[in-house]
C-alpha cells in the first residue's frame, strides 16, 4: 500500500490518496471551505487527471474538519470525473451534518452549460452593424409615432383647453426658460466675444476690422445664437426630461397613469414640449443679443470701435431676415430636443444602467439632430433667398 | 441544532435619528443554529435594527458583539472578515440591476476569493439551483424577473460565501402565500444543510409559526420578549396579545 499526498505542505486541506490491489482510495482531509477552495480544485484537477485509468474510486470524507458549498461542490466534481470515465466511485465516511449539503450538490449543476459557439468575427461585426442600422429605423420610428402622438395631444388640447395643464407648463417654463437664462446669457457673451476677438486679430492683417462686424451680426444672429442654446437646453433641460421620464418608467409610474385613463403624451410630454417651444425661441433671443453685447465690448475696448460705429455698422450688416431665419429656427430645434428626450426616456427599462445610457444617447441625439436640422434649415433658407 | 453560544449578542443598543430614540436600550442575542424571528409594528425599529447590526446605521450607545467580537472594537480589515461571514437579504432583493442573475451571485465570490472563472460559475449556478431557481435565469436580468424570482436571487446572493449568519428583511412580503410557504421551507432546507444561523425580521405568522425557532419581539424601543411561539401565545402583555392572537393571528393558529 503506497500512499500519495496531493496536498500542499503546511496546509490544513488535502486529499491523500491511497492504493490497493483493487482500486483507489482518496481521502480528503481538513477544511474544504470557500477560503481554501483556489488550492483544492487544483488538487482536485490533480487528481481527477492523476487516476485517471482507476476503475474504482473511493472518496473518504470521515477526516473532514469542515465542509462548506464550495468544498462539496470541489468533491461532487471530482465524483463526476471519474463517472464520466465509467469508474466506479464511492463517497464514504460521511457524517449526518454534511450529508444533506452533499446531497443537494449532487443535484446541482446537472443541465448542460450554454455552449458559446466560437462565432466569425466577421459575422458579429456584420451583426452589430446591422443591428445599429436597425435600430437608428426604430428610432426614427418611435420619433415619428411620439410627434403623432403629441400632435393628436395638441389638437385634442386645443379642442377641450381645459385639459391643458397649465401649472405643469408654467413648472416647466420656469425650469427650462427662466431659470435656464443666467448660464445661456453667460455662455453666448462669451461666445459673442471670443468670435469678436478672433475676427479683429485675423482680419486686422488684411486690414478689414470694420467688417468683422458683418460677419458677428450675420453670424451671432443666424446660427450661432440658436446653436449654443440649443446645446446648452439638450444637456440641461433633455437630459433631464429623459432621466424624469425613465425613472418613471422604471416605476411603473407611467403604467399606472395609463391604468387610470390618462394619456402619458398628454400629462408628461406635452407640457415639456410646450415648455421648450417657447422657451428656445426666448432664449435664443436673449442669447443673441448677449452675444452681440460681448462682441460690441470687445470691439470697443480690444478693438478700439467705439459703440456707436459699431452700432451704425450693425445696422448695415444685418436686415430684419437674418435675425428671422435664428428665431425661425429655434422651435423647430426645440421640438427636436424635447421629441427625442421623451422618446429615450419611455424606452428606459428596468436597469441603473440602462437609465444612464439613454440619458447620454438622448443629449448626443438631440444636439446631432439640431446640427442636421440646421443644414436642412440652411438650405431651405437660401433657396428662398433668405 | 441550536446551541447556547451567542452568534450575535445586542446589548442596551440606543439608535435614534435627531432627538426621539428609535432604539432604546435594546437586549438580543442570536444563537447559533436557530432561526430568530423578529417582530414588531411598522416603524418600531426592525429594520433600523438589522441594519444597525450590519453596520449600515450609527448606534449611539451600547455594543453589538458578532461572533464574539464588539464590532466597535475592530480595524477595518477585521471587519471586513466578519462581514464576509454573513449574509444579507434587502427587503427590494437589492440586486445589481445592471448585472444579470448569474453575475450578481458571482459578485460577491469573485471579489472575495481567487478562484477560477470556471469554479465561480460552478458555484454560482449552485447556488441558484440551491434556491430553487433552474438554469435559465442565469442570464436574465433583474428587471425581468418576477418577484418571488428576485428574493430567491438575492437569497442566493447572500449565501454565496456559504455565511454563518444570514439576515433577512422581510423575505416573504410581496409573495403569494403559497409562494411565502416555499421560500419559508426553502430557509429550513438551507438552514439546516448549511448550518446558519438567521436572523429575519418578518410580518409574516406563517413563517412565525412554521419556521423560527425563537421569537423576539420589539416594541417602543426595546425587546419586551423573547422565546418560542408557545410563549409568545401564552403572554399577557397586550401588544403581544393582539399581535399573536388577534383576528389575523387566530385564523393562522387554526
Amino acid at each position: 500500500m503506497t500512499a500519495a499526498g496531493l496536498g500542499a505542505q503546511g496546509t490544513s486541506a488535502s486529499l491523500v490518496a491511497t492504493f490497493d490491489g483493487k482500486g483507489v482510495g482518496l481521502v480528503a482531509t481538513g477544511a474544504w471551505i470557500a477560503e481554501r477552495a483556489a488550492e483544492l480544485e487544483k488538487i482536485v484537477d490533480d487528481a481527477a487527471a492523476r487516476y485517471q485509468t482507476a476503475r474504482s474510486i473511493d472518496i473518504d470524507l470521515a477526516r473532514l474538519d469542515r465542509l462548506d458549498t464550495f468544498g462539496a461542490w470541489l468533491i461532487e466534481r471530482l465524483n463526476r470525473a471519474f463517472v464520466a470515465r465509467g469508474a466506479a466511485t464511492r463517497i464514504i465516511g460521511l457524517s449526518d451534518s454534511d450529508r444533506g449539503l452533499m446531497d443537494e450538490v449532487r443535484l446541482v449543476n446537472r443541465t448542460a452549460g450554454r455552449d458559446t459557439a466560437a462565432a466569425n468575427q466577421i459575422l458579429v461585426a456584420l451583426d452589430a452593424i446591422g443591428r445599429a442600422v436597425a435600430e437608428i429605423g426604430a428610432s426614427l420610428a418611435l420619433l415619428a409615432h411620439l410627434l403623432g402622438a403629441l400632435t393628436m395631444a395638441v389638437l385634442g388640447t386645443i379642442a377641450h383647453p381645459a385639459r391643458l395643464r397649465l401649472t405643469s407648463l408654467v413648472h416647466h417654463l420656469e425650469r427650462v426658460g427662466w431659470r435656464a437664462v443666467p448660464i445661456v446669457a453667460l455662455s453666448t457673451f462669451l461666445i459673442g466675444a471670443i468670435i469678436a476677438q478672433q475676427g479683429i486679430f485675423h482680419f486686422r492683417t488684411f486690414g478689414a476690422e470694420v467688417y468683422v462686424v458683418d460677419m458677428i451680426g450675420i453670424l451671432v444672429l443666424r446660427e450661432v445664437g440658436v446653436l449654443i442654446v440649443c446645446v446648452m437646453v439638450a444637456g440641461r433641460s433633455g437630459s433631464a426630461y429623459t432621466a424624469e421620464l425613465g425613472s418613471m418608467k422604471m416605476r411603473e409610474e407611467i403604467d399606472a397613469l395609463r391604468t387610470m385613463g390618462f394619456d402619458p403624451v398628454e400629462v408628461l410630454v406635452l407640457p415639456r414640449i410646450v415648455a421648450l417651444v417657447v422657451a428656445v425661441p426666448l432664449l435664443t433671443f436673449i442669447g443673441s443679443m448677449a452675444a452681440l453685447y460681448g462682441a460690441g465690448l470687445v470691439c470697443w475696448l480690444y478693438g478700439g470701435m467705439t459703440p456707436d460705429i459699431f452700432l451704425a455698422r450693425l445696422r448695415e450688416a444685418i436686415w430684419l431676415p437674418t435675425f428671422a431665419v435664428g428665431m425661425i429656427k429655434a422651435p423647430f430645434m426645440a421640438l427636436v430636443i424635447g421629441l427625442v428626450a421623451c422618446v429615450e426616456g419611455f424606452e428606459v427599462d428596468g436597469s441603473a444602467a440602462s437609465l444612464g445610457l439613454k440619458t447620454t444617447s438622448s443629449v448626443v441625439k438631440s444636439i446631432f439632430l439640431v446640427i442636421v436640422l440646421d443644414g436642412f434649415f440652411a438650405m431651405f433658407f437660401a433657396a428662398i433667398g433668405m | 441544532m441550536t446551541s447556547n453560544t451567542a452568534v450575535i449578542s445586542v446589548r442596551d443598543l440606543v439608535v435614534g435619528f435627531g432627538a426621539t430614540p428609535v432604539l432604546d436600550h435594546a437586549t438580543l442575542d442570536v444563537f447559533e443554529g436557530e432561526i430568530l424571528g423578529f417582530v414588531g409594528g411598522s416603524g418600531a425599529g426592525k429594520s433600523v435594527l438589522m441594519r444597525t447590526i450590519i453596520g449600515l446605521l450609527p448606534k449611539r450607545n451600547g455594543s453589538i458583539e458578532v461572533f464574539g467580537t464588539d464590532l466597535a472594537a475592530v480595524n477595518d480589515e477585521e471587519r471586513r472578515s466578519i462581514e464576509r461571514r454573513w449574509g444579507v437579504l434587502f427587503q427590494q432583493g437589492a440586486l445589481f440591476s445592471s448585472l444579470t442573475a448569474l453575475q450578481n451571485v458571482q459578485f460577491p465570490i469573485r471579489e472575495y476569493l481567487k478562484l477560477s472563472p470556471r469554479l465561480i460559475e460552478e458555484i454560482a449556478l449552485a447556488k441558484l439551483e440551491m434556491v430553487g431557481l433552474n438554469a435559465d435565469v442565469r442570464g436574465k436580468f433583474p428587471s425581468e424577473l418576477s418577484g418571488g424570482m428576485v428574493k430567491r436571487v438575492a437569497l442566493a446572493r447572500a449565501l454565496a460565501l456559504d455565511p454563518d449568519i444570514v439576515f433577512l428583511d422581510e423575505p416573504t412580503s410581496g409573495l403569494d402565500p403559497i409562494g411565502a410557504a416555499e421560500f419559508d421551507e426553502l430557509i429550513r432546507t438551507l438552514q439546516r444543510t448549511l448550518g446558519l444561523s438567521v436572523f429575519m425580521v418578518t410580518h409574516d405568522l406563517d413563517s412565525l409559526h412554521t419556521v423560527c425557532d425563537r421569537i423576539a419581539v420589539l416594541s417602543e424601543g426595546r425587546i419586551i420578549a423573547a422565546g418560542p411561539i408557545e410563549t409568545m401565545l401564552a403572554s399577557e402583555h397586550p401588544w403581544l396579545k393582539s399581535y399573536f392572537r388577534g383576528k389575523r393571528g387566530r385564523l393562522v393558529h387554526h
